[in-house]
């Protein structure tokens, strides 16, 4: 066996690699020549693979309710949207992302609770949303949170909205998990899963989608209160600013044309937005 | 295919070969039956749409966003745990060819221990031990514990390999070594293992192929971003098309451990006909059965 | 120091672990030899369909195939294997899951048992005038299993390993509550020494039997 044929073969190998990354990369290096900021790079954490708030679309640019938001607090702290670093923040991360300071700041519908707020900072809330139910656009038998008895329920593995409504409104539920929205969407779609249930702007997102226009509707069953902030590192003063930042949205109108373009085609009805500090319980 | 006799059946007469030709129908009726019946629920689910497959056929993008940077770190994962796993592997092969008791024993024990373990395991607790004791950045963790959890298994089977590999070698060659005045150190380094190395290497690409699909679990359980995991944002921008997204991964899969296997098979055949090595070889589907866990616990087991 | 073990059910989840062993294995020992018979069968399109089936199955990680069962079998068509809630359900499929996948591995065993008989035995039996049944029971089949028993034993091993993966469906045996485990107790080794020795433990004695056993019955050549 010759050697060198092997190293030529690696070589090649990893020239292909090299090749798909780099067009794989080109995608998202747009923007770059600012126009008034400080062309200072900034680092925020959003979710990847949610529909309607955080999702890389196939360009690698990113859309939705969080990005917006984000995209807008980072203008009024001085960056252009160029200047943005997006980063995957899984929700298992992301306390020790704020922590360890892999990120400025998260807008990765998180929600604010104590056990969270005593390891990082929250700014906002900027949007309230509650647990619920997307269920099929023609099943009528779920109209109230107790009709989940005996229907089959779908959530994604550690989430615990599912065990949530199996403790609360319908212990006869069955439960299925799944370890990502998309395969209970399929389930849904399928007529195996009765309901998919997490947050509602989740659940708008989904709905959203052009693929799924008219197939899916949402319960309303406000099952729980969500309030989403924006996370920072314990003590920093990025607060304060993120919080001025976010009133200054909701003044000039962006916020609410943020929520129209994201959630505005499920059909979802949106809390008007939450005053900052003030946690709905 | 020209027909031959062997240990089962002879060469078919006129009568035989009338029923094999009603067998091939029935079996065909049952194949395109089951095939029918799959393609109808398919399309009563709407699962055939082609808004559905599409992507993949006409949205590059679906390659360059999603499918090609998610096997680019099934790739990376799997050479990773490659690199790192063979000399370990070899450190310990080597000891458990050794002259002393207890190295042989120590050796074996770790060996045995790893190869007793579900990789998952290993994995799982890579992770978390990553996140509470060290301080890697979350997004890098779950390549550290895939590739960890193949390591400390890999290694284990690797050091088989090497085993088998320096025990293929004909005794001539150590006694050689020996009457020209090498010590055994020497006897390995610059006899046994150059040697053995070729004998392995079908046996090694063959392993890369369990490492490839074990990096999966990674995706599935740990959160790696690998090619299976691209299923996920793949689904999520393109209307939950997960069974064609599914299936798409695992033809990737399919070919491009088809194609190592393939070439595992190529080496080997090679190998056994090169006339300039000492045609000793380990091959392919060695690995599966080299030894069964427990075999070589015990310093009783030395050297053949 | 054990304290936190309570609450959890580690001996339930370690006896899912056994169940799914034992029933794969035996359903993929029949479907195993059974793909064995098409692979050296006299019908080509049998032959054909035994090695598309031991390739392909054999290149897919387990994972996707746990997965498809629960996407593609349950969700798509429909096979729910009679069975109403999900934990059975779930079940079921993890089992159908590890038999299509160790069925290719036990059939490549089997095959190459088979393969170990020297043509030379048939033709003799041929010669004092046994018939195909005969043949079959008499002399290739005893020799084959013999010489099978040892490359089974590791395919049994695997399995065993393998059924952590049914955790990707939720299947609650050992590796999902070990995940859970770790997520909510701050006792990262013991727990993982633990799974660790339970795994040797089911592991280890069917590795020392079986080798012991395979070398007891083994065609000396």
């Amino acid at each position: 066996m010759n050697p060198r044929k092997l190293t030529k073969a690696g070589v090649a190998a990893a020239a292909a690699l090299a090749l798909s990354f780099s067009v794989a990369g080109c995608g998202d290096d747009g923007g770059g020549g600012g126009t008034g900021g400080d062309n200072e790079k900034i680092t925020v954490g959003i979710k990847f693979d949610q529909p309607g708030l955080g999702l890389k679309t196939p360009d690698g640019t990113y859309t939705g309710f969080d990005v917006d938001v984000a995209t807008y607090v980072a203008k009024e702290l001085g960056h252009d949207p160029g200047d943005i670093e997006w980063k995957e923040a899984k929700s298992a991360d992301r306390e020790t992302m704020l922590q360890r300071g892999d990120v400025d700041f998260i807008t990765a519908s998180y929600s604010i609770n104590d056990e969270r707020a005593e390891k990082v900072d929250f700014a906002g809330p900027y949007l309230l949303a509650h647990q619920d139910v997307l269920i099929r656009a023609d099943d009528n038998s779920i109209t109230k949170p107790s009709d989940l008895n005996n229907k089959k329920l779908c959530s994604v593995t550690g989430s615990t909205s599912a065990q949530n409504i199996k403790t609360k409104v319908a212990p006869e539920a069955q439960l299925q998990e799944y370890g990502g929205y998309s395969e209970c969407l399929t389930g849904l779609e399928n007529g195996v899963i009765d309901a998919l249930t997490t947050d509602d702007s989740i659940l708008a997102g989904y709905a959203a989608q052009e693929e799924f226009k008219g197939k899916f509707k949402l319960g309303g069953f406000k099952l729980s209160n969500e309030n989403y902030g924006i996370g920072v590192q314990k003590g920093s003063e990025l607060k304060a600013q993120i919080n001025t930042a976010l009133e200054k949205m909701v003044a000039d109108g962006s916020w609410e044309q943020a929520v129209k373009k994201n959630f505005g085609p499920a059909g979802y009805k949106n809390e008007p937005p939450p005053k900052i500090g003030e946690i709905v319980r | 295919m020209k027909e031959r006799p062997t240990v089962l059946y002879d060469v078919p007469g006129p009568r035989a070969r009338r029923r094999n030709v009603l067998y091939t129908v029935l079996f065909l009726l049952a194949l395109a039956a089951l095939i029918w019946w799959v393609v109808l629920s398919l399309e009563e689910k709407n699962q055939l749409e082609w808004s559905k497959w599409s992507p993949f056929f006409t949205d590059s993008r679906a390659w360059t966003t999603y499918i090609l940077p998610g096997l680019e770190n099934t790739l990376i994962g799997a050479a990773l745990a490659m690199v790192i796993a063979l000399p370990l592997g070899a450190l310990f092969g080597i000891a458990r060819l050794s002259d002393h008791r207890w190295v042989r024993g120590a050796a074996g024990t770790v060996v045995e221990f790893f190869r007793a373990i579900p990789v998952l395991i290993l994995m799982l607790f890579a992770n978390a031990a990553y996140s509470e004791f060290t301080d890697i950045r979350p997004e890098t963790r779950p390549l550290y514990a895939v590739v960890t959890g193949l390591v400390l298994y890999n290694a284990s089977v690797l050091a088989e390999v090497v085993r088998a590999g320096i025990l293929s070698l004909p005794a001539g060659q150590t006694d050689a070594a020996k009457a020209i005045g090498m010590r055994k150190g020497q006897t390995m380094a610059h006899v046994l293992l150059p040697q053995s190395v070729t004998a392995m290497l079908p046996a090694l690409v063959s392993q890369l192929v369990v490492i490839v699909k074990d990096t999966a679990l990674g995706g599935a359980m740990l959160g790696f971003s690998e090619l299976l995991a691209s299923v996920r944002p793949m689904s999520a921008n393109y209307g939950a098309n997960t069974i064609a997204s599914f299936t798409v991964v695992a033809v990737i899969f399919v070919l491009l451990n088809f194609a190592l296997t393939t070439f595992a098979a190529w080496l080997e055949r090679r190998l056994r006909r090169a006339k300039k090595s000492t045609g000793a070889v380990v091959g392919a589907d060695a690995v599966e059965e080299l030894a069964t866990p427990g075999e070589h616990v015990g310093p009783a087991d030395g050297p053949k | 120091m054990f304290d936190f073990l309570e609450g959890y059910d580690l001996l339930g989840a370690f006896w899912v672990t056994v169940q799914l062993t034992v029933i794969s294995a035996i359903g993929s020992l029949i479907w195993g030899t059974l793909l064995a018979a098409m692979r050296v069968s006299p019908v080509p399109l049998m032959r054909g369909f035994g090695t598309a089936y031991v390739n392909v199955v054999r290149n897919i990680p387990l994972t996707v195939i746990i997965v498809f069962t629960s996407l593609g079998l349950f969700q798509t068509l429909g096979v729910s294997m009679g069975a109403k809630d999900f934990t059975t359900i779930n079940f079921r499929l993890a089992v159908l899951g590890l038999i299509a996948y160790t069925a290719a591995f036990v059939c490549e065993a089997v095959r190459s048992g088979i393969n170990t008989v020297p043509v030379g035995q048939v033709e003799a039996a041929r010669a004092i005038g046994l018939d195909f049944p005969q043949v079959l029971r008499l002399i290739v089949l005893p020799q084959a299993f013999r010489s099978v028993v040892g490359p089974l034993a590791n395919v049994l091993i695997a399995l065993t390993k393998n059924t952590t993966v049914a955790a990707a469906i939720g299947v609650g045996e050992a590796a999902l509550l070990m995940r859970e485990m770790i997520e909510n107790e701050a006792q990262l080794i013991l727990i993982s020494v633990i799974f660790a020795v339970g795994f040797i433990c089911l592991t280890l004695p069917t590795g020392l039997l079986l080798g012991r056993l395979s070398k007891k019955v083994a065609v000396k050549r």
